[in-house]
C-alpha cells in the first residue's frame, strides 16, 4: 500500500536548540530538518536564531549566515540565489520554494521551519535525492528530434509558434511541483510527475521538433502520465508560476485528440 | 523507494523506462469523461422517475418503467454509471495498491463487482419494464 507514514528510521526526535547569537538586537527562530547519513541517528529538528540585523532578506541568506555563524555542518544546495538556478528548493513553511526568492518576512507567525522537498529519499539535512526526477526529465529525451536534413542555419520557427513555448520553457526544474505532488508521492517510480510532463509538453509543442507522435506514444500510459489527477498542488507550489497541471491537461487532450 | 529497487545496480534511466509505455490509458480517460457527462445529463430525469416511483408497488413501478422513453433514461443510466464506477474504482486501486498481486486481484474484482452490479439492474428494469 501507498506510506502514510515515514519510516522508522525516518520519525524526528528532538533536536538542539543553539545560543542566541550575542548582542543582537532582533532575531528571528528557525527551525531546520537535520539528518546525518554517517551517526546513525534519526532526524531532528534544531532550532537557531538568526540575527535579522546581520543578513539579508530572504530564507537562504538565514541559512547561510546559519551556516557562517551558527553551524557550519548544516548542509543545503544553493548557487544562484536569484531564482534561476533551482538549487536551494525545499520546503519553507510547508510549501515547496525557492529559499533565494521567499523572503522570510513572508512566512507569519513564529519560527521559519524548513525541510527538505517531501518524499524524496534526503542526502543530508536539506539535500534531497533527486536521481530518480532527473532521469524521469532525461526519460522525455528534452531535444529536438528531427529527421529532415538539417538546415543550413537555423531551424525556423513563426512568433506565433514560439509564443507556445511561453509558460514552459522557464521550467528551471527545482522539483518543486513533483515533489508537492500526492500522485507523485504514492507513484514517484513510474509517475513522470508533472515538472517531467510540464517539459515533455515543451518539445510537443514545439513546431520544430518531428518526433512529436513517438513523444505522445512514449507518454501513453496509465502511469507515467495517468496518474495527473488535477491536484494542482504543482501549479500552487511552482516559485516561477508556471502551471503544469494545465500543459498535462494539453498532453491529454492531444493524445484524445489523435483518437477520435 | 523499495529497498529492492534502491540496491538494484540498474541505472536510474533504465529503471524509469522500466517496460515503457504501455501505450493505453487515453480509452480509459476518454469513458469517464463521456460517462460523466452522460451521468450529468441523465441525472435530473432518473431523480425524476425515482420521485414518481416512489409509494408505489410493483405494478405501478412496472407500470411506470414500461414507458420506453423511461426504460431508456434508467438502462442509460445504469451502465453509465457502472462503467464510470469501475474506471474510478480502477484509478483508486492503481494509485494506492502496490503490491502486484493485491492489485492484480484488486482490479479483477473490481470487474466483476462493476459488471455484476449492471447486469443484475439491467436485468430488474427490463424485468419489470417488460412485466415477464
Amino acid at each position: 500500500m501507498a506510506e502514510f507514514a515515514l519510516p522508522k528510521n525516518s520519525q524526528i526526535t528532538g533536536g538542539k536548540t543553539w545560543p542566541k547569537p550575542v548582542g543582537a538586537t532582533e532575531v528571528r527562530e528557525f527551525k531546520v530538518y537535520r539528518w546525518n547519513p554517517d551517526d546513525g541517528k534519526n532526524p531532528s529538528v534544531d532550532t537557531y536564531y538568526v540575527d535579522v540585523n546581520d543578513c539579508g532578506p530572504m530564507v537562504l541568506d538565514g541559512l547561510i549566515w546559519i551556516k557562517n555563524h551558527i553551524d557550519p555542518s548544516l548542509t543545503f544546495r544553493r548557487s544562484c540565489r536569484e531564482g534561476v538556478c533551482g538549487s536551494c528548493a525545499m520546503n519553507i513553511d510547508g510549501q515547496n520554494t525557492l529559499a533565494c526568492t521567499k523572503s522570510m518576512h513572508d512566512v507569519k507567525d513564529g519560527a521559519v521551519k524548513i525541510n527538505p522537498l517531501p518524499h524524496q529519499p534526503v542526502v543530508k539535512d536539506l539535500v534531497p535525492d533527486l536521481t530518480n526526477f532527473y532521469a524521469q526529465y532525461a526519460s522525455i529525451e528534452p531535444w529536438l528530434k528531427t529527421t529532415s536534413p538539417t538546415p543550413q542555419k537555423e531551424w525556423r520557427q513563426s512568433h506565433e509558434d514560439r509564443e507556445k513555448l511561453d509558460g514552459l520553457y522557464e521550467c528551471i526544474l527545482c522539483a518543486c511541483c513533483s515533489t508537492s505532488c500526492p500522485s507523485y508521492w504514492w507513484n514517484s517510480q513510474r509517475y513522470l510527475g508533472p515538472a517531467a510532463l510540464l517539459q515533455a509538453n515543451r518539445w510537443v509543442k514545439d513546431s520544430r521538433d518531428e518526433a512529436t507522435g513517438e513523444r505522445l506514444d512514449n507518454l501513453e500510459d496509465p502511469f507515467r502520465l495517468y496518474r495527473c489527477h488535477t491536484i494542482m498542488n504543482c501549479a500552487k507550489a511552482c516559485p516561477k508560476g508556471l502551471n503544469p497541471a494545465e500543459a498535462i491537461a494539453e498532453l491529454k487532450l492531444k493524445l484524445v485528440e489523435r483518437q477520435i | 523507494m523499495s529497498d529492492a529497487r534502491a540496491k538494484s545496480m540498474r541505472t536510474p534511466l533504465g529503471r524509469v523506462r522500466n517496460l515503457g509505455a504501455a501505450h493505453s490509458g487515453t480509452s480509459d480517460f476518454w469513458r469517464q469523461r463521456i460517462t460523466a457527462v452522460a451521468m450529468t445529463l441523465l441525472i435530473v430525469p432518473v431523480v425524476v422517475v425515482v420521485i414518481m416511483l416512489l409509494g408505489r408497488n410493483q405494478a405501478g413501478a412496472a407500470q411506470i418503467l414500461g414507458s420506453l422513453p423511461i426504460a431508456l433514461i434508467m438502462l442509460l443510466f445504469v451502465i453509465a454509471s457502472c462503467w464510470h464506477m469501475k474506471i474510478g474504482m480502477q484509478v483508486v486501486i492503481e494509485d494506492y495498491v502496490h503490491s502486484e498481486p493485491l492489485k492484480l486481484v484488486a482490479i479483477m474484482a473490481n470487474n466483476f463487482f462493476a459488471v455484476t452490479v449492471a447486469l443484475a439492474s439491467i436485468y430488474a428494469l427490463i424485468k419489470l419494464s417488460t412485466g415477464v
